[in-house]
């Protein structure tokens, strides 16, 4: 079967377990693709003998009970792998190899499926374009020298070139969906506490969350219903109960209040985002839900607000990459001289950006005017949440302010980089599930993405919202495979 | 409490100055495993042999609160009788060292799980109370070791991230001698909670030491210096008497004292600046987002208040009130747990005021000669309650007991056997005495007539024939009553 790859993970899934393929035939075709599209540089580390290996040993005596039974599958380099390098997209964990598995990937081992690789992202997941890895930059499939979106940008390139049938990435201002939106895939951001933080290498831990990215809703449904558990290794765990996402996915959506924020109408949005949404709105008064305008007053707060906690979190996190212990370690006159020498060769630009950034709003003197007053305002986000969702089942909104830029294009320019974060940002302050699903395109032909906001732990809610749009919207990827010599 | 108790001052001309001290205690809370991971606490280990994932911090691990440590903090928080929090927060204390692996430390800062307490002092002249302003936990560093390699530093990471209370008194301290009683009143409260073994060689108790000096009579506190991680009461008390003469040097000389970090030379004995106020770290606070403000119910304090065993100050009560022994005796008698418990196992089946006595005399005479706790005396309490028997009912005199003590010291023999084996068995049958004291006047038949006729001095000569006679086992009692019949 030459089209194995364009496969759905639930056509894979079905016919695997028809045993019209084997997770061998699956395994090497993906590793395959994965090897004739190098250029897209969206691996950091490859590990396709061990698949094809481990393919093998499923065939000889295959569990098709299990959920992912033989899938192949590539995740994002933050999440720790037991014996394979985890690097974090940066150099100062370039030669770290965990004696230990995430949480997160854990459970997906544990449901049957073969780790293929390792994918590329944003330094400890610090950018909006994978152009702060220190592995490069990654290409989008969509077009030639386009970014994938960021943080988990090798991951929407993996997924959308179909290197990977679906994957797993981190969001912690919108690392999931923005990209999803660029790269014309769907990605969730679950509620903070929904899946696990054990095992994830921390960029800013009261907003880091693991969530799936897939071709199609059902895929993501299922994919979360692996990854989403109660653990006690995390403290910020929450154990609720959770849905069988995929089992229980309708598209029967109707009476559904839907709210339309109008404080997400920012200046200068290109009109093509706001026709999208408006025919986002369209697409879901077909499916009998209803539309209700509301009001998020705070929503202006949010970008300055993340980037005042995000970064003091982070300047904390990081102290630990330090070459005492493990990962890089540059040579000094003392104690002092090696860590000045270690971080400063061993972070990037941004990284150390950030971190100065967390230094200063954490210093004494300037605690109670930034990261004090950051956490008040969070307050009044989540707070503005929690009214409109007396009003409302869900709330939709486009998932970024534009589609993919060029690569280079935003890279002098970190304020408006971190613009497009703008509409993703408020869900992780609040610590709300949300969900990008491509929507349309813009004149380019490049992907345009819809975000769906839910109540916290209410992801089955936008999974349905969002299985009935995708059914209504039909979107098709145009992908020509340009890179493939 | 009377009014003239001595005073602890420093006098130059014609100045006296007070000293004003406060105690950041460090106490290693007692438990199997650290604060937030499951690794052993066990003294003594090799280097880095009790080390997790989570206390090397690794990428992506995570902080778990150790449950058996809240209730550790709270029991001595009751202890205390401190206000316990029901909310309270892990706070974030950022700095780099080489062995503290996250980069920060997991302390308590804003809202620390216990509030403010009290501790009693029995001082000679008297009993003090010091305010407690709070309790907090927090996460033990590494060791760095600098003496093993000319170049290296090497860093045993096993302490790391052992659970620690950080007990901080008010400034209520006055002498040396008043630190001295707080930290062992504190020791006592919480070894007889089993919350920290107090073991200063172990490190499981240390202090920072605030100390600063004003004008008797004035009310306002003088600029304080901190002396960091003093591991002994003798070096806190030398390194206070030390700081409190340079202060006061200082201002005599008409300089000012700058607010700093020092540190105790132990061989020079002298404090030496660590740090200024100005090059004092900036830890930059905050929440530590990885773990959930920690909180506990009324029902979760109540249970464990049923846990708390009766403590020092009421124990002292007790004794006064039941067995009727002086305060001082008493206060001796609760300084630990395993002394009480020594002495009330003693006087089961044995006589208070001799026990008493034994105990606080012999007893600890003796274990101190050997270097020895309580625990570890080679005298059981059972046994120590036969030999005072012994003497209570005459078989053996109080000089012959010192010796069959001694002979228990040696090991834990049951003094009877000592007594008969060493044939040191009082001699009190009358009959025989009798036989012995006729026989000595017999044989001074010029003295008793001299004592007859008045020189009464000579009893003494008669008393001193006999237990001569009697190889010093008659019963002195008894010759006594018996020589004063027959003379």
């Amino acid at each position: 079967m030459s089209d194995i790859t364009k496969q759905s993970l639930s056509e894979l899934i079905k016919n695997i377990k028809d045993k019209k393929l084997s997770s061998t035939e699956v395994t090497k075709a993906f590793v395959e693709r994965s090897e004739n599209s190098k250029d897209l540089n969206a691996y950091v580390t490859e590990d396709f003998s061990a698949a094809i290996d481990k393919a093998k040993k499923f065939d000889e005596n295959p569990n098709l009970d299990l959920k992912l039974p033989g899938i192949p599958m590539a995740v994002k380099d933050l999440f720790c792998t037991k014996n394979v390098k985890t690097t974090a997209g940066s150099k100062i964990l370039n030669n770290f190899i965990p004696t230990y598995e995430s949480t997160v990937t854990q459970n997906i081992w544990n449901e049957g499926a073969i780790l293929l690789g390792k994918l590329n992202c944003d330094e400890f997941a610090m950018g909006s374009s994978n152009e702060t890895s220190f592995f490069g930059c990654v290409q989008n499939p969509i077009d030639k020298d386009l970014v994938p979106g960021g943080s988990s940008g090798g991951s929407s390139s993996a997924v959308a070139a179909q290197l990977t049938p679906i994957t797993i990435g981190t969001d912690t201002g919108g690392s999931i969906r923005q990209p999803a939106s660029f790269t014309g895939i769907v990605g969730l951001k679950p509620t903070y506490g929904s899946c696990s933080r054990y095992g994830i290498v921390a960029f800013a831990s009261s907003l880091d969350q693991a969530g799936p990215m897939a071709q199609n809703v059902k895929d993501c449904a299922l994919l979360h219903e692996v990854i989403s558990s109660y653990d006690e290794k995390d403290s910020t765990s929450i154990d609720f109960k959770r849905n069988k996402y995929s089992k229980e996915l309708t598209n029967n959506i109707k009476g559904k209040k839907i709210g339309i924020p109008k404080e997400y109408r920012v200046d200068g949005m290109p009109k093509e985002i706001e026709d999208l949404w408006k025919k986002g709105i369209d697409y879901v008064k077909d499916c009998g839900a209803e539309i209700i305008d509301i009001s998020l007053p705070h929503t202006n707060y949010a970008l300055p607000t993340y980037y005042i906690v995000a970064p003091a979190e982070a300047s904390s996190n990081l102290a630990r990459y330090d070459g005492v212990k493990y990962g890089f370690r540059a040579d000094g006159e003392n104690l002092i001289d090696m860590y000045e020498k270690t971080r400063s060769e061993g972070f990037g630009a941004e990284v150390q950006r950030r971190i100065m950034i967390g230094t200063y709003v954490l210093s004494s003197g300037y605690y109670d005017a930034y990261y004090l007053k950051a956490q008040k305002v969070r307050k009044l986000i989540k707070n503005d949440f929690d009214e409109a969702y007396k009003k409302v089942d869900a709330i939709l909104t486009p998932s970024t302010p534009s589609s993919a830029f060029k690569i280079g294009e935003k890279t002098n320019d970190p304020v408006s980089m971190y613009l497009n974060d703008i509409f993703t940002v408020p869900v992780n302050l609040a610590g709300l599930p949300g969900i990008s699903i491509p929507a349309g395109h813009d004149a380019k032909g490049y992907p345009l993405g819809l975000q769906i906001i839910g109540k916290a732990f209410d992801e089955q809610n936008i999974l349905n919202i969002a299985y009935a749009m995708e059914e209504k919207i039909n979107f098709k990827n145009k992908i020509t495979d340009w890179w493939i010599k | 409490m009377s009014k003239d108790k001595p005073e602890y001052l420093i006098n130059r001309k014609d100045n006296q100055y007070e000293v004003v001290i406060g105690l950041e205690v460090h106490a290693q809370v007692t438990s199997e495993s650290k604060l937030f991971s499951t690794s052993s606490t066990k003294f003594g280990a090799e280097p880095n042999t009790q080390v997790s994932l989570v206390d090397a911090a690794f990428p992506g691990m995570l902080p778990v609160i150790n449950e058996f440590c809240v209730k550790q903090a709270i029991k001595t928080g009751i202890g205390l009788k401190a206000k316990i929090n029901k909310r309270s927060v892990f706070d974030r204390k950022n700095y780099f060292y080489a062995d503290l692996p996250q980069g920060y430390q997991i302390s308590q800062f804003k809202d620390p799980i216990v509030g403010e307490g009290k501790v009693i002092l029995d001082m000679p002249d008297g009993q003090k109370e010091v305010g407690i302003e709070r309790l907090h936990l927090e996460q033990d560093a590494g060791k760095s070791i600098h003496d093993l390699d000319p170049k290296n530093t090497f860093v045993d990471l096993n302490r790391s991230g052992v659970a620690l209370m950080e007990i901080v008194s008010k400034p209520d301290l006055r002498s040396p001698d008043e630190v001295n009683a707080y930290v062992k009143k504190l020791r006592s409260i919480m070894r007889y909670l089993g919350t920290c073994d107090g073991n200063m060689q172990e490190g499981s108790l240390r202090a920072d030491v605030n100390v600063s000096v004003r004008r008797k009579g004035t009310k306002d506190f003088g600029t304080r210096c901190e002396i960091k991680n003093v591991n002994s009461i003798k070096f806190m008390q030398m390194a206070i008497e030390y700081e409190a003469n340079r202060q006061v040097d200082l201002i005599e000389d008409g300089q000012s004292i700058d607010q700093e970090t020092r540190l105790f030379d132990i061989k020079k004995n002298e404090t030496r600046s660590m740090r200024s106020k100005e090059d004092a770290h900036d830890y930059r606070y905050f929440p530590d987002p990885d773990l959930l403000p920690l909180e506990v119910s009324d029902d979760f304090i109540e249970k464990l208040k049923l846990e708390i065993p009766e403590l020092p100050d009421e124990k002292k009560k007790r004794f006064i009130e039941k067995f009727k022994v002086s305060p001082y005796e008493a206060t001796i008698l609760v300084s630990d747990n395993e002394t009480s418990n020594y002495f009330e196992n003693v006087i089961k089946k044995s006589d208070v005021k001799l026990a008493t006595n034994w105990i606080i005399g012999e007893l600890f005479a003796a274990l101190n000669e050997k270097n020895l706790e309580i625990t570890e005396s080679p005298i059981s309490a059972g046994n120590l309650s036969k030999l005072i028997n012994l003497i209570k009912d005459g078989t053996i005199s109080g000089k012959m007991a010192k010796t069959v003590f001694e002979h228990m010291m040696e090991g834990d023999k049951d003094p009877k056997k000592i007594v008969e084996e060493k044939g040191l068995k009082q001699e009190s049958d009358p009959k025989a005495l009798e036989k012995l004291i006729d026989k000595v006047i017999d044989d001074n038949r010029e003295k008793a007539t001299e004592y007859k006729s008045g020189k009464v001095k000579l009893f003494g000569f008669f008393v001193g024939q006999v237990m001569k006679v009697s190889g010093g086992k008659a019963n002195p009692q008894l010759v006594n009553e018996i020589l004063k019949k027959k003379l």
